[in-house]
């Protein structure tokens, strides 16, 4: 919450001149806010950032429905080209309304997704019945990672929001480690967005939205198609849905493999 | 010049277990003119009557716009008000730029009573002089919140604060239960009568419309309608319809400001937190 109040709180001597000094009444102005400490501090080896993404998450694909929407990750997270972790969830329910799919660094997604939980715990706190909807959770990503990038510190992170905003209305967005976003109903990062977001946009009615079986039946197929065509992919995968009825993580499902056709391969 | 020997200092506690500056402060309100705030299903409505302090001057803004979900209408010292509501508008539009959505009010008036809190634990503040009705409408529907100097805020149904708006508040609490189903035209209307009652008595006897008493400010909120203060066209158009339904509230009698703070609605309602009052003198 962005609440000034606590500026108000100041220190319990404040406006006056530090002990043993005189007041200033002409300059009595108080110092600009000050830098973020990561440009100001040099560390023993200088000043570091981040230039890449070192253990990394792949695709996410997210589909809205005419009910909600789906958002659908698989749970592999590699260094490099190796495939270190392969049992991690990257999709997270937020609250009620909310939930989320990472996509790049992952120690970025952990480290955001910490700072959000405590966002959601300050809601709870209102005890006010008001929580916070997807449509203002994915601007305020968009304004935290517009940040971090004009710092040049961004973080390597390229996430999909999804939920129901006040309304009913399912809401489906993809904000990347830029600030940049973006609104649609199918939304992917990484390697899904060459692979998946064709197959899903083919096969969009134009007078109406996807059903839900519709939804949950394409992410299958696309992470299928993942799978076996994306190196940096696992064949478990997890879909988090968000309806009107809440938010639930499922799966982990398994793609289901069929390598008989590799025998047919010839030429490697 | 005190009235009493600990009020000398916000920070100081008489032996009653009370902040007699504070206290002071509340009555910074009655000094202002009345103001009205009620709402109903879908909008809340602020009614301020305003007087110019001279023949010469204009008279003061009572209404103030914070943002398009929200405004308020002030009682008491209006440079205070000022600074309220620069805070209350950057945190608006700080919210807005975070979130892209219109702040809960609820949230909003949390915070506001933090900041002014502060003010009266401090030896080096004063408490600000100035009472507040706000008009909001968010997720959870419309507002009508009255904040006080001692920092207290309420969420009211309906409410009036400034000077001589005893007459006001037995008007809204006799038609309490009208307003929630009413028509925003007959909601405005109850709000002009109810404030009708402020007026001074020898105002009022002189009927006249084109008076310069009559000076009324509207502003409505809510439901597809943003924040708006009526122009002069709508406000006349509102004044003669109420003129035309029902009778005004009746006006107020020099003592009602005295009995307002007894709340004899409360009396016996068994054990309450304890309120700052209003200082009287103990002797």
């Amino acid at each position: 919450m962005l609440n000034n109040y606590n500026s108000m709180a100041q220190p319990l001597w404040q406006n006056g001149p530090t002990p043993g000094a005189f007041y200033n009444f002409t300059g009595g102005q108080q110092q600009t806010q000050k830098l973020p400490k990561e440009l100001t501090t040099a560390g023993p080896f200088g000043t570091k950032r981040s230039t890449s993404s070192i253990t990394t998450g792949s695709s996410v694909l997210g589909i809205r429905y005419d009910g909600g929407v789906m958002i659908a990750a698989d749970t592999l997270v590699s260094y490099g080209s190796l495939a270190r972790y392969q049992n991690i969830d990257r999709v997270f329910p937020i609250n009620k309304s909310i939930i989320l799919g990472g996509g790049g660094d992952f120690a970025d997604i952990q480290s955001i997704k910490r700072t959000i939980d405590q966002k959601m715990i300050e809601d709870q706190c209102y005890a006010d019945g008001i929580s916070m909807k997807p449509k203002a959770l994915s601007s305020w990503l968009t304004r935290v990672l517009y940040n971090r990038r004009s710092r040049m510190n961004p973080l390597y992170i390229d996430v999909v929001v999804g939920g129901i905003e006040q309304d009913g209305t399912p809401f489906l967005a993809n904000v990347d480690l830029r600030g940049r976003a973006h609104e649609d109903y199918v939304v992917a990062t990484g390697f899904a967005r060459h692979l998946a977001l064709p197959l899903v946009r083919e096969r969009k009615p134009k007078d109406r939205d996807f059903t839900a079986e519709e939804a949950s039946e394409l992410i299958r197929k696309c992470m299928e198609v993942l799978y076996y065509r994306d190196t940096r992919n696992m064949a478990q995968y997890t879909v988090g849905v968000c309806n009107a009825t809440g938010t639930t993580i499922d799966g982990p499902c398994k793609v289901s493999e069929n390598w008989s056709f590799a025998a047919t391969i010839k030429g490697y | 010049m005190f009235r009493n020997q600990y009020d000398s200092d916000v920070t100081v506690w008489s032996p009653q277990g009370r902040l007699h500056q504070v206290e002071y402060a509340m009555e910074a309100v009655k000094l202002g003119t009345a103001t009205v705030g009620l709402k109903n299903r879908d909008v809340a409505v602020l009614v301020a009557l305003s007087k110019p302090s001279s023949e010469l001057s204009a008279s003061q803004r009572k209404i103030i716009p914070i943002d398009d979900h929200l405004g308020i209408s002030i009682a008491g010292i209006t440079a205070d008000a000022r600074v309220i509501s620069r805070y209350l508008r950057s945190e608006c539009l700080s919210y807005k730029h975070s979130y892209g959505s219109a702040y809960p009010v609820s949230r909003l008036i949390t915070n506001l009573g933090n900041k002014m809190q502060t003010t009266t634990q401090r030896y080096d503040r004063r408490p600000y002089g100035v009472g507040l009705l706000v008009g909001g409408y968010d997720e959870k529907g419309p507002h009508i919140y009255q904040v006080t100097p001692s920092a207290t805020f309420y969420n009211c149904k309906a409410n009036s604060i400034g000077s001589r708006s005893q007459s006001a508040r037995t008007y809204l609490e006799r038609n309490l239960d009208k307003f929630l189903n009413s028509s925003n035209e007959q909601l405005i209307c109850d709000g002009i009568q109810a404030i009708h009652g402020s007026l001074p008595t020898d105002e009022l006897q002189s009927n006249n419309e084109d008076a310069p008493q009559l000076n009324i400010t509207i502003a409505i909120v809510g439901k597809d309608q943003p924040f708006k203060i009526l122009n002069e066209l709508e406000t006349k158009k509102y004044l003669s319809m109420a003129k035309l339904k029902g009778t005004p509230a009746e006006p107020s009698r020099p003592d009602d400001d005295e009995a307002s703070t007894s709340r004899p609605d409360q009396a016996d309602s068994g054990p309450r937190d304890p309120e700052v009052a209003v200082a009287t003198e103990e002797l």
